[in-house]
């Protein structure tokens, strides 16, 4: 009786918390790339910048778009290797697919000129 | 006994784990005024002794925020601007003035984290990793509070279901205290903290954005 009565209130825990929409972006390991990035250790900038192409490249092939803040992210990587081509190639695609980021990606840009 | 026991505890677990009616709703009504597209995630305050608490919670506060349809500024290189500029203290940086911010940035909205709880408390029968945060949403444009909330997370939430008598939990506790250190368990439950701070599902979490479906379905 008692099993019974936990098997119902398994199916409806699972049912109760299955959300059907699919997300709206591709993250794959965005989050802990960043987490990475902030612990400043057990991964150098190029494994980063190599995991982060690999979500870009998943992303396209799971056609959902890539998280917002993905290329941003990327180019600054790429700037901090001294790669202002990848750098300013990557800030474009994120204004380019988020215009809402214009204002800050032209900053940043602004910004790398006057170090470099 | 013990069994009854459980299965209640299991009832009530699964219960309050997918609470999707909302109770006393949030009044929403300068939030839907002020429509917010974009939001900043401000560096987090940490009032936790954990040092990874805030960044933790940054990373993983993009997800719940961009999937209820909002353009969230990527954490890092923003968090990276704010040092560069002598804002190493994230108390300094959430003192910044909103208008500086809607300059620099351009973002219509801020959200400004406060971390309570984050990491792994040390007990006889259980070692928990909680993660608790709270945060307000400041329209940049007028300063004005659009929302605010706070959620909680325990790893202790997912265990405990299969354990049996005493021994069993002594031995669970055991286990947990080696898993819940080695690994950034915190960084995980932090995951489930902010998604039930923000989530659109969350009681009392955000409003749809203006990129998700459900904004334009709602639309009048």
């Amino acid at each position: 009786m008692i099993r019974v009565g936990l098997a119902v209130i398994a199916l409806i825990g699972l049912a109760g918390c299955q959300s059907s929409a699919k997300p709206m972006y591709y993250y794959g390991g965005y989050q802990t790339a960043v987490y990475h990035y902030f612990k400043n250790d057990e991964t150098t900038i190029d494994e980063q910048i190599n995991a982060l192409e690999i979500i870009i490249e998943k992303a396209a092939n799971s056609g959902l778009r890539v998280a917002p803040g993905v290329h941003a992210h990327l180019g600054m990587l790429y700037f901090e290797q001294g790669d202002g081509v990848n750098g300013a190639m990557h800030f474009a695609t994120e204004k380019q697919l988020f215009p809402e980021s214009s204002g800050y990606i032209d900053f940043l840009l602004a910004n790398q000129r006057d170090v470099q | 006994m013990v069994r009854l026991l459980l299965t209640v505890v299991a009832a009530v677990t699964l219960l309050s784990g997918c609470q999707t009616t909302p109770k006393a709703s949030y009044d929403y009504t300068a939030f839907r005024a002020a429509a917010p597209a974009s939001i900043l995630v401000m560096p987090p305050i940490n009032h936790t002794p954990e040092v990874m608490a805030p960044y933790g919670m940054m990373a993983q506060i993009v997800r719940p925020i961009a999937e209820a349809g909002y353009y969230v500024f990527p954490v890092a290189v923003v968090n990276q601007t704010f040092i560069a500029n002598g804002m190493t203290v994230a108390e300094d940086a959430q003192a910044i003035s909103y208008q500086k911010l809607h300059e620099i940035f351009g973002a219509d909205a801020g959200l400004y984290i406060t971390v309570r709880d984050y990491g792994t408390s040390y007990a006889v029968l259980a070692s928990d990793t909680i993660v608790s945060a709270e945060a307000i949403l400041v329209d940049l444009q007028t300063g004005q509070l659009l929302w605010q909330g706070a959620a909680s997370a325990s790893s202790g939430e997912s265990r405990g279901a299969n354990s049996n008598g005493l021994l069993g939990m002594l031995v669970e506790a055991a286990l947990t205290q080696i898993i819940e250190t080695v690994t950034d368990r915190g960084f995980d439950v932090a995951g489930i903290t902010a998604s039930r701070l923000l989530s659109t599902k969350a009681r009392n979490g955000l409003l749809p954005g203006p990129r998700s479906d459900k904004a334009k379905q709602t639309e009048p």
